[in-house]
């Protein structure tokens, strides 16, 4: 028992469990089956803030090119679908038929060599987290190396991800273009579109996310972590402790990219398909919006960060499509003044002391009943409750870090 | 350039900025177990003798030898694993981090990224830092972060980081800077203690403080040895009360 209770503090898996029951319980019994499955592609984006909670908050690198690497996941997922759903009966009627209608309308007789690997659903399923951790090897490996960092880092990961877009984009036969990948149908035979295989994926999606933030976690608390947070304090003093700073780095960076394939896999599985729009600098800045509103040194608001924004997203882009992007950015630039910490911050700097100080006051009135009925003192301005939890019982867990 | 019993054999070097040159063919001995001081007037490339050693900046010619490897071509934590540990001159630690995160962070074990993922804060590491912690006289202080610690703390704690990973060879660039005279005396004994297995080089410009702590004092003048020897002797030196001590 003393065991659990250690380790679900040394681990704060009380914030996670509180998010587990909201996303597992609470929303599936709360909504219809089609917000849910929006909900669940709002948890796709939550996988690359939590990658950046990682690289940005702890290891002090912002990368804005993360789309990148969702973007590869989700190809790597949408390949494989694309060619199930791409069977010669279905598409008889192509000129070559057996291959993907966008290779059949650009002229292309013959599945190229590198959807080859596509064919096989274990290879595919590995190649959504190698296949992004090979390019942010690469990538942060060249800069790492040559101690490029901060504001250079940032121009170059945007370089990335326009010069993916536009790749993917001019290979209209190998990619599908700018329309990208659609039609997705069926996973090994089974159809990921009826509203049982939603509910399904969700929960898959949901148990990935909770996995990746334990492995984080588990990281953030190894001595990992706390070389991350030094060396975003002084790195030449761990240099010089006898670190090749580099490999940490690139290690956190591909550790990201990883996690943002799964996402991207996921969000391919749910919605049905990809296409370059999620791969760019816009969303790639997006993603980092999210985990700074949720708070870039806390896994579990990073989460609460994607889900809040793209909700906000749905909603106002449903009534007022052209302000939306105005409102976005206001919300950025708000947030990082007003809350460098976002949500994350917030809770424990102003609801969490709040919290604690009223209970204080309630159980020492409840000490010695007042023998007149003593004026209530009026209690702080309670801070506006941004999150929609229930507040915590104390000592079970936080947001933070 | 032969072998030597010498811990540090540095023997004509040379780096130049852009032409200038802030270590003109300089050529020093360190024995093992020695205290050296280097003491001289700004700009004579004191910070930058020791940034050669280290390997934060690359030499332009010229050999430094540590235990007769030669290190201007090696990688900075490569240098560090040998042996050799640096204090900068402005107090460089964890500010965010507790004293106890600094030191274990400084221990050397689990150094490779999967070495620090399995890395355990065992006993052993626990009792390395205790130790250490009194040796800095922080013991006390285990659970403060680091950033609340006074300057002269400060200094220790980075002290202490280094001698977590038992360097064979410290250097410290100006351990006193910034110390109240109690705390000066605390650190002159500390730096006697310490060089006892190691040898130490030290940069200073408080005379009685190096008076107190020195073997050997060398005198750099731009980018060259001015006078070296024993702390009388150099101070007779006429060149040295001309460029450096004064009339």
């Amino acid at each position: 028992m003393n065991f659990i209770k250690a380790s679900v503090q040394r681990y704060q898996l009380g914030s996670l469990l509180l998010l587990v029951l909201l996303l597992a319980v609470v929303l599936p019994l709360s909504l219809d089956i089609f917000r849910l499955n929006l909900v669940g592609k709002y948890l796709t984006y939550a996988f690359v803030a939590v990658g950046l909670v990682m690289v940005w908050g702890y290891g002090g690198v912002l990368s804005l090119g993360q789309g990148v690497f969702f973007g590869i996941g989700g190809y790597a997922m949408a390949m494989f679908l694309k060619l199930e759903a791409s069977d010669p009966i279905t598409t008889k009627i192509q000129s070559t038929p057996g291959i993907p209608d966008f290779m059949d309308w650009n002229q292309i007789t013959e599945l190229p060599a590198l959807w080859l690997p596509f064919k096989s659903l274990p290879l595919s399923l590995a190649l959504v987290v190698l296949a992004p951790m090979a390019l942010a090897w690469l990538v942060s490996f060249a800069m790492f190396k040559r101690r490029v960092g901060g504001v250079y880092f940032a121009i170059i990961t945007q370089a990335v991800a326009l010069i993916c877009t536009v790749l993917i984009i001019g290979q209209q036969g190998y990619t599908g273009g700018v329309n990208g990948m659609t039609d997705l149908k069926t996973l090994l035979g089974w159809d990921t579109r009826t509203d049982s295989a939603k509910y399904v994926l969700y929960y898959v999606c949901v148990g990935l996310l909770v996995l990746s933030i334990l492995l984080c976690r588990w990281v953030q608390t190894s001595k990992l972590g706390t070389l991350l947070l030094a060396m975003r304090d002084k790195e030449d003093r761990v240099r010089f402790s006898g670190y090749d700073v580099s490999n940490f780095k690139v290690f956190t960076f591909c550790l990201a990219a990883g996690l943002s394939g799964i996402g991207g896999a996921m969000f391919a599985l749910q919605v049905g398909f990809m296409s370059p729009s999620f791969v760019g600098i816009v969303p790639s800045i997006e993603m980092v919006i999210f985990c700074a509103v949720g708070g870039r040194m806390s896994l579990v608001g990073a989460v609460y960060g994607a889900l809040l924004v793209n909700a906000g997203k749905t909603l106002f882009s449903e009534s007022f499509p052209d302000l939306w992007l105005f409102l976005m950015a206001a919300l950025f630039i708000g947030v990082t003044m007003a809350f460098p910490m976002g949500l994350a911050g917030v809770w424990e700097e102003k609801i969490r002391p709040w919290w604690k100080s009223r209970r204080q006051a309630l159980r020492e009135a409840a000490v010695k009943p007042p023998a007149t009925p003593a004026p209530i003192a009026p209690a702080a301005t309670p801070p506006e409750p941004t999150l929609t939890e229930p507040t915590l019982p104390d000592g079970v867990g936080s947001q933070r870090a | 350039m032969s072998n030597t019993d010498f811990a540090l054999a540095v023997e004509d070097l040379t780096v130049s900025f852009d032409g200038f040159k802030a270590i003109d063919d300089l050529t020093l001995y360190i024995d093992r177990n020695e205290l050296r001081v280097i003491i001289g007037p700004n700009g004579a490339g004191k910070t930058t003798l020791l940034d050669l050693i280290c390997g934060k900046t690359r030499a332009s010619a010229g050999s430094i030898k540590f235990k007769n490897t030669e290190l201007t071509r090696m990688a900075e934590h490569k240098r560090v694993r040998l042996g050799i540990g640096r204090k900068f001159q402005t107090p460089s630690i964890y500010e965010n981090l507790s004293v106890f995160q600094n030191l274990e962070v400084s221990f050397p074990k689990g150094r490779s990224v999967f070495g620090a993922l399995a890395f355990k804060c065992d006993d052993e590491v626990k009792a390395k830092v205790q130790a250490i912690a009194s040796e800095i006289g922080l013991a006390d202080r285990l659970d403060t972060e680091a950033g609340l610690l006074s300057h002269g703390q400060k200094q220790w704690l980075e002290i202490g980081m280094l001698l977590m990973q038992e360097p064979e060879l410290l250097m410290l660039d100006e351990p006193i800077a910034g110390m109240s005279a109690r705390e000066r005396e605390l650190t002159a004994d500390l730096l006697k203690r310490i060089c006892q297995n190691r040898a130490v080089i030290v940069i200073e410009h408080d005379m009685a403080f190096v008076k107190q702590i020195a073997h050997k004092v060398t005198v750099m003048h731009q980018g060259k040895i001015l006078a070296e020897g024993p702390m009388e002797k150099v101070q007779a030196d006429p060149k040295v009360i001309d460029v450096y001590l004064g009339h």
